[in-house]
């Protein structure tokens, strides 16, 4: 059942064998060892899974592997380079835009993807990107602060 | 190595606490500690603590100049980690980067029960902060002996201890030249003045976030241990299904299946990658045979079978003849609420790590408590405590009592049929909504008089619930698993808790109080839910109180300053009024405003809220604009962490208030996915502002869920000033509001 699949990961081709039917949730945390993305439905309801996909957030808990053949995958763990934290890690810290933290994933995915697409968001745009990703400890008005204090950062870049 | 990949921080706290680093306050002698080693139990080898009586159960000097701080909490989110880190160094006058902790772990930390009832500041903040000021003092008092001088002329600073005329100076670490010291906790260690504090009071980073946002490992469901295999369980169909079919040998011919264990009820399945497991259960869902009976009451008659089928009334708070006195007074008023089943709703569905090697288990778990957990194992597998450890590792929120010991239990009992190595189990969505144990639906019914000054009276409460606490406490007929084997545990409910009564008494000053809880067995499996019965309670008795204000033709917050006695009561509405600038005119066309109060548990924190809606009479709809929180939880430890917390609170509650209800029907739950469970996401999610009392000469106070009840009832209390509705049934459906009266108003 195994293929040979190559992807593009974080600015990366890798080559592995794989079932190409296989989430790409699960190839992604059982053989490239990532945990940011997570398990949240398993139906493309939360938000916990999501990576961009050619710069499109989108949930991986569904989508087969083979799907992201020749797209270009990014993951929270390929945000930062090295210590240098991307705009919107270092406003999620700033604003302690976190409880629990386990949709952190989804919510930074989100918002990454939302300020390359519009660099200044209004409120309801931000809204918009992040009304797919749930949380359930209520964090909302944060993670709202933590995209626009983003947005300032790399304006003012 | 692949395993523990957590971030540095914590990787520094495994390796410090692997002992032979450990000096200072440290009982155990060094030959217990094992210095190498290359397993994960050698990495975290066990050390157990001793009496909680001792400083070293709580805090631990090593070699390097580094500080650990034990507590038997678990970090569930809500920044108790940051919290007791900084009380412990102000206490103990050391530099805060210096200091580490330890959550949770029966094989290092403290015995504290169950993470619950916002009292982990209070308890284990407690203690911490009295073994950091028993520690300096100790560690001063050695100076002082080997100086030969006074301790009143010694201080210390970040881990110095310098005498006042500078002639001597040492740090805590060459004082101790790796001696151990064996003290106990100390009642008279002096423990500092606020107008000292360094760390307590200000709005300390959390350090776990760092780690979050570059995705490193962080929950239980991040472990990873070598060789670890995955398991999935399959549930039944409902409750009481019994399992008439299935097909062993289509699943074992499924791929990367190691082994599938059936036992009466119980079907788990163990591949080698998680994906496997994951089609494994999915081919078992769709092609294994269950037999169940019907759910019963049916959902629309539960309300009525409450009133109808409960045992006889407990009284929580009596007056007799308060008939009498409602009846006499000049007004008198009554009315029924009603509160549905809730769920917790985790983010993430519940996960464990487990192993079994040599007769010992180990379970990686996010319960919220290491000790009944490892208790109720014991009972469950007939394994003696010893060979049990239970070491808590983050979870998705859990709000309560959700799957987190149930997947622990799942996790010990197949670790024990599949032995020799480590596994990881993950709940599938669906099972977490539809097997988690809900917040019980309610109904409460209330009743008072008002003189003709407008005071009240007497206060006639009713509560009917079920139990709102099935947390397992040493029978294993409290784990789901335990339930569904061949030979099954029987669930022993254990008498109904006080969490349905909490809140109940109104703080407001009343001659006449009287209550009655009657308890009821529920068709749902139900346990703590974020602030237990406190949340309908409130939502009842802040409603109430807002439609006597209405009957004595008072303003609301004048009402209830009227009927309070407590400065700190009146200080959270005061600053509420101030800070909204309530009574100013200042209300929009198609805004209602609304707002309520309690202290938590009447002994916690105090807090004050005020809801703005915003109708939209054309569209039959409401959103809710703004939310804006007061809270007092005496002296603040870390004010941001407890801002957090209170916004999260009422976010929270006002999902619960206005959109959630676990529905079911005769073949079970129905409420299974976010499509079936909606709760709220960001177009609907408030504007919220919380602003600080902070009491820095009081002791601190529980917090995480003081927001709960009152949110509620302001929403109630908003959409009513906004319609003319009183809506008195949960959730706050925009459906329930007479929208004909709202025209005619206009």
């Amino acid at each position: 059942m195994s293929e040979k699949i190559q992807i593009n990961l974080n600015g990366k081709i890798h080559s592995l064998e794989a079932n190409p039917d296989e989430p790409l949730l699960y190839v992604l945390r059982e053989d490239f060892q990532l945990n940011g993305l997570k398990y949240g439905c398993g139906m493309q309801q939360c938000g916990s899974c999501m990576v961009l996909a050619d710069g499109e957030a989108t949930p991986t808990c569904v989508l087969p592997v083979s799907y992201f053949e020749g797209k270009k995958i990014e993951t929270i763990e390929g945000l930062h380079n090295g210590e240098k934290l991307h705009p919107v890690q270092e406003t999620f810290i700033e604003e302690q835009a976190a409880q629990c933290g386990y949709c952190l994933n989804g919510m930074m995915m989100a918002s990454v993807a939302l300020l390359r697409e519009i660099a200044d968001p209004s409120d309801s745009e931000i809204r918009d990107a992040l009304e797919p990703v749930i949380c359930r400890c209520g964090t909302h008005s944060r993670f709202i602060k933590a995209v626009k204090q983003a947005s300032l950062k790399i304006q003012n870049h | 190595m692949i395993f523990p990949k957590f971030s540095k921080t914590d990787r520094r706290t495994f390796l410090k606490s692997s002992g032979h680093l450990l000096l200072g306050f440290n009982l155990i002698p060094l030959a217990f500690c094992s210095t190498k080693g290359n397993g994960l139990n050698e990495t975290i080898s066990e050390r157990i603590h001793g009496d909680t009586n001792l400083v070293d159960s709580w805090i631990r000097l090593d070699a390097e100049g580094q500080v650990t701080v034990l507590t038997g909490k678990t970090e569930l989110g809500q920044g108790i980690r940051t919290a007791l880190i900084q009380m412990a160094a102000e206490e103990l006058d050391v530099d805060i980067e210096n200091v580490s902790i330890i959550n949770a772990d029966t094989g290092q930390t403290p015995n504290e029960r169950y993470t619950a009832g916002s009292a982990s500041i209070e308890s284990s903040g407690s203690s911490i902060r009295k073994a950091a000021a028993s520690a300096r003092y100790y560690l001063v008092k050695m100076a002082a002996e080997k100086w030969n001088v006074e301790p009143e002329n010694l201080k210390t600073e970040k881990g110095n201890i310098l005498s006042q005329n500078g002639k001597n100076k040492t740090t805590y670490w060459e004082l101790l030249e790796g001696k151990y010291i064996e003290e106990k906790l100390l009642d008279k260690a002096p423990t500092k003045k606020p107008s000292e504090h360094r760390y307590v009071g200000q709005s300390i980073l959390r350090d776990d976030l760092i780690g979050l946002v570059k995705g490193e490992s962080h929950f239980v469901h991040d472990l990873r241990l070598p060789e670890m295999v995955h398991a999935r369980v399959l549930r039944p169909s409902s409750y009481s299904a019994k399992l008439k079919g299935i097909d062993k040998e289509k699943v074992l011919a499924l791929p990367g299946i190691l082994k599938l264990i059936v036992d009466g009820n119980f079907v788990a399945v163990i591949a080698k990658r998680e994906h496997e497991a994951v089609k494994a259960w999915q081919y078992l869902k769709e092609n294994t045979k269950w037999e169940s009976e019907k759910l019963r009451p049916k959902r629309g008659q539960l309300f009525d079978n409450m009133t109808n089928n409960a045992e006889a009334p407990e009284k929580v708070e009596e007056y007799k003849g308060i008939a009498e006195v409602i009846d006499s007074s000049a007004q008198k008023h009554e009315a029924k609420y009603y509160r549905p089943y809730h769920m917790h709703a985790s983010t993430g569905p519940s996960c464990a790590v487990a192993e079994w090697k040599a007769g010992k288990l180990t379970v990686w778990s996010p319960t919220q408590g290491v000790y009944p957990l490892r208790a109720t194992l014991s009972d469950f597998l007939d394994l003696a405590e010893e060979n049990i450890r239970c070491i808590g590792v983050p979870g998705s929120g859990c709000y309560g009592h959700n799957g987190a010991d149930d997947v622990s239990a799942d996790a010990a009992f197949i670790a024990k049929a599949y032995p020799d190595k480590p596994f990881r189990v993950q709940w599938m969505r669906e099972d977490e909504h539809a097997w988690e144990p809900y917040g019980s639906a309610m109904i409460l019914k209330l009743k008072a008089g008002l003189d003709a000054s407008g005071k009240i009276t007497g206060w006639d409460c009713g509560i009917w619930s079920d139990t709102h606490s099935t947390r397992p406490g040493g029978k294993a007929g409290h784990f789901i698993a335990a339930r569904h084997l061949e030979k099954p545990f029987d669930f022993e409910a254990g008498g109904f808790s006080g969490g349905s009564y909490r809140n109940s008494l109104p703080l407001y000053d009343i001659p006449a109080k009287n209550i009655l809880l009657y308890n009821f067995k529920g068709p749902l499996r139900t346990s703590a839910l974020r602030g237990l019965g406190a949340y309908g309670n409130i939502f009842a008795l802040e409603s109430f109180i807002d439609e006597l204000a209405t009957l004595a033709g008072e303003d609301p917050i004048a009402f209830r300053l009227k009927h309070l006695e407590d400065a700190r009561a009146k200080a959270v509405l005061e600053m509420l009024a101030e800070k909204t600038q309530w009574g100013k005119n200042n209300k929009a066309a198609n805004t209602g405003l609304g707002v309520a109060f309690a202290q938590y548990k009447n002994s916690a924190s105090y807090f004050a809220i005020l809801a703005e809606v915003l109708i939209d009479p054309s569209e039959k709809s409401y959103r809710i604009k703004k939310l804006t929180g007061v809270i007092d939880s005496g002296q603040c430890i870390n004010p941001d962490g407890l801002k957090n917390q209170t916004e999260g609170g009422m976010i929270q509650s006002a999902s619960w208030t206005l959109m959630e209800e676990v529905t079911y029907l005769d073949d079970g739950i129905t409420s299974l996915d976010w499509a079936s469970y909606p709760i709220m996401r960001f177009k609907e999610c408030p504007e919220v502002e919380v602003h600080v009392i902070n009491r820095p000469e009081l002791a601190p106070m529980g917090a995480g869920e003081a927001a709960q009840g009152p949110t509620a009832a302001a929403i109630a209390n908003a959409v009513f000033n906004a319609t003319g509705s009183r809506l008195r049934e949960l959730p706050l459906r925009a459906e329930k509001i007479e929208w004909g009266k709202v025209d005619s108003k206009a």
